[in-house]
């Protein structure tokens, strides 16, 4: 870990994606970063929690993402410059913040990560494409491949962000973000330029009219960007002299798709020409339709949705109208057909590149035909020893399971969606299981029981939970507390008494919150005590008002740590 | 080495494979290859199948391994070695899989060690079941070595074309400190086996 912060320029090391971004911060003087932990995103915030006070940053585990991203905006600024990473989801709860702070501009470099997650292989909920939120909030995006490439563009970032007085945004997805790989090391020093806040209401205020003015501004500096993006060498084309260009195939791609891409046409012995896009947002559209210009076939290769494709067969319609385009997209009109020729649900695999390419080129790849045979699947399930088993327990002896309402959400606690445990008749985003369950009694009498984590309640749960007694309705909430955000990898969180930086703080009692909630019925139970527990669990479900039992017993590796 | 080496380690959450991984990078790296690897973390942890994937030599683009594109399969539980059969095949692959079986909760039919091996071997060139969570729970009293363990037998073997010496440096690099005497005591116990 430590290597991390050595300062020796020049020197080859192993850094994951996330860790990477994390020395690519450093090396642009980082000062203020932020986060709120989530797979794929979640070692850049804990990495920076390790070294924080060595590297001289400030770091911080926020409550959720929006919060996260208004500290890390509060710090640009005062003129430092900041940080703030969060996965796919996260950036939904930050957007509310998110799309005005791009209006207004910052002040310090300000760099804001997300990671999707194709495949879903940590996400509940969606195969969320973040990349959305550039068009949404017009920020600038960038989509680095591999881990060298991570420090780079958060580097680049931050210097395009302090130039255009933007925040700059860096999508990664599981396959970049936990893919490690050899990092050749920069210059690392400390920043310790002190931070101030000048009051400029011009620029941090955002009313209309000067709204209006702000947006107009911003819509300038996109096309600003676009013209570096024109020059930049992080869109890139390879093999674009002459004999390639014979080929009039060619290959559009951004992010780990490009990987796959280089990977195939080594096996395959081409020589494509390839347009490598490190910009997602504002896109370099002179260098596209020069690209395409003379091609044939074009291959657009993409994580997720093919807003590339869309963007691309815009572009084509005006420069090369009988440009053949394939790629992904299942849209009846545009493309679709014989052309969808990738997957747009799950990730890619070098494998469906190898067969799209070798449709496209006609060479030949042999693939072994050997079925696959039959055999058993391992789902995930709680740790041996982890506390939950005792809630989901004690539901079963308490309540008929077939008479009640199960809310989940996202956290350890929605492996009791599986079996042996099937308790999760709806499962969404944090907080959410508290809204959903109060619709549900309101609207039909029936009885809920919502399932909560400890970080979840903080992170987005209190709104709901005021919400339920504001309205009168009477869900049973079960806060799952174990002293920990434990799915993301064991990180502190307001309950726990230490901050991000490993300091004593405040320990923030649920409870309380509860209480000062307006909550009546309230139980704190070891759910160890499981007579007690199904009493509990009994006696609220028979109440009018809304019942909330806290049950606290530490996550299994919380004293480990 | 002409060709990039590939490799795929399968387990169960927590038998270590992501430190296994860093020990194959770090070693690849130590002599001088370009190395990636790609591995999973949160939900997919929790004691469901896991994979890593391990890719070194001159030039490394992609950090996953394609279909049929395995030289070495470790499986570090008997059953996941049927999970990585699909980055198998007859020309290339080598599976190395620990005689070790974690049931499988719910009442799906688990195959035998013997099923196990007959599927193995219909995409592997060679596949060697290795009893490593029985020796090293027997010797240094703790099944999680295994994985190091067989690491050793791969490379004494010459089934992954690095040097002993190489993976050393790497656990010596990878391991923390209280744990390292006790890995290469693992490291070292395949010698001769």
């Amino acid at each position: 870990m430590e290597e991390i912060l050595l300062n020796q320029v020049g020197k080859k090391i192993i850094l994951l994606g996330n860790e990477a971004i994390v020395r690519g911060a450093l090396e642009s003087g980082v000062q203020f970063v932020s986060t709120y932990p989530g797979t794929p995103a979640s070692e850049i915030g804990n990495t920076f929690s390790k070294i924080a006070s060595k590297a001289g940053v400030y770091f911080e585990f926020s409550t959720n993402e929006k919060v996260a991203m208004e500290v890390a905006a509060g710090a640009s600024f005062s003129n430092l410059r900041s940080l703030v990473a969060m996965k796919s989801f996260g950036l939904n709860v930050a957007s509310d913040f998110l799309i005005p702070l791009v209006y207004s501009g910052v002040r310090g470099g300000m760099v804001i990560i997300t990671a999707d997650d194709p495949n879903c292989w940590s996400s509940a909920q969606s195969e969320e494409d973040s990349r959305v939120f550039a068009y949404l909030a017009h920020i600038p995006t960038l989509e680095p491949s591999t881990p060298q490439e991570c420090k780079d563009f958060t580097k680049l970032a931050f210097e395009l962000s302090e130039k255009y007085k933007i925040p700059v945004m860096i999508r990664e997805t599981t396959r970049v973000a936990l893919q490690s790989g050899v990092v050749k090391l920069g210059e690392f020093k400390k920043n310790e330029e002190k931070g101030e806040f000048i009051k400029n209401p011009h620029q941090f205020s955002t009313m209309p009219p000067r709204v209006l003015e702000m947006h107009q501004e911003l819509l300038e500096k996109i096309e600003k960007l676009r013209e570096f993006s024109e020059k930049s060498s992080i869109n890139k084309i390879q093999n674009g002299n002459a004999k390639a260009q014979n080929s009039k195939i060619g290959i559009i791609a951004s992010g780990i798709s490009y990987l796959y891409a280089k990977e195939v046409m080594k096996e395959l012995n081409l020589s494509f020409p390839v347009l490598k896009l490190g910009f997602f947002y504002p896109l370099p559209e002179k260098k596209i339709a020069e690209f395409i210009r003379n091609l044939k076939k074009l291959l657009i290769i993409e994580e997720l949705d093919p807003y590339l494709e869309k963007e691309i067969k815009i572009l084509a319609k005006e420069t090369n109208p009988q440009l053949q385009i394939f790629g992904k997209s299942s849209h009846q009109y545009i493309g679709g057909g014989d052309k969808n020729i990738l997957p747009e649900v799950g990730e890619l695999r070098p494998e469906y590149v190898m067969e799209a390419l070798t449709k496209l080129s006609g060479k030949k790849w042999k693939i072994r035909e050997e079925k696959l045979p039959a055999f058993p699947k391992r789902l995930p399930q709680f740790c041996p020893n982890c506390p939950y088993w005792l809630v989901f327990g004690a539901i079963k002896r308490a309540v008929k399971p077939e008479k009640v309402i199960f809310g989940g959400e996202i956290g350890c606690y929605m492996m009791a969606a599986l079996p042996p445990h099937n308790l999760q008749d709806y499962l969404y985003c944090m907080g959410s299981s508290v809204g959903v369950a109060h619709g549900i009694t309101k609207s039909t009498g029936q009885k809920v029981i919502s399932f909560v984590g400890d970080s979840s309640f903080f992170h987005a749960g209190i709104p709901a939970l005021i919400n339920a007694v504001y309205n009168k309705s009477n869900p049973l909430i079960i806060v799952m507390d174990n002293s920990t955000t434990a799915m993301t990898g064991h990180q502190p969180h307001p309950g726990v008494g230490k901050t991000g930086m490993g300091e004593e703080t405040v320990s923030l009692k649920i409870e309380d919150i509860v209480r000062a909630c307006g909550v009546k019925n309230l139980k704190i139970i070891d759910q160890q005590n499981q007579e007690e527990f199904i009493k509990a669990v009994k006696e609220f479900l028979e109440k009018d008002e809304v019942s909330v039992i806290i049950a606290r017993f530490p996550c299994v590796f919380v004293n480990k740590k | 080495m002409q060709k990039n080496f590939n490799i795929i380690i399968t387990g169960v959450g927590g038998q270590g494979l992501i430190t296994l991984t860093r020990v194959l990078a770090e070693a690849a790296l130590i002599e001088g290859h370009d190395a990636k690897t790609s591995e999973l973390h949160g939900l997919s942890q929790r004691g469901g199948s896991v994979e890593t994937h391990i890719v070194f030599g001159k030039d490394v683009f992609s950090p996953l391994v394609k279909k049929g594109g395995a030289d070495l399969i470790i499986s570090l539980e008997a059953q996941e070695a049927l999970n990585a059969l699909y980055y198998g095949s007859k020309n290339r692959t080598w599976f190395l899989i620990d005689k070790f079986l974690k049931p499988i909760s719910g009442n799906q039919k688990e195959l035998s060690i013997k099923e196990i091996i007959r599927e193995t071997e219909r995409f592997s060139k060679e596949s060697l079941l290795v009893p490593a969570s029985e020796i090293t729970k027997k010797e240094l009293g703790n099944p999680v070595l295994a994985g190091i363990f067989l690491l050793g037998y791969a490379v004494r073997k010459k089934i992954i074309p690095l040097k002993p010496d190489s993976i050393l440096k790497a656990i010596t690099k990878v391991i923390p400190e209280k744990y390292l005497a006790l890995n290469q005591k693992a490291f070292d116990l395949s010698f001769g086996r």
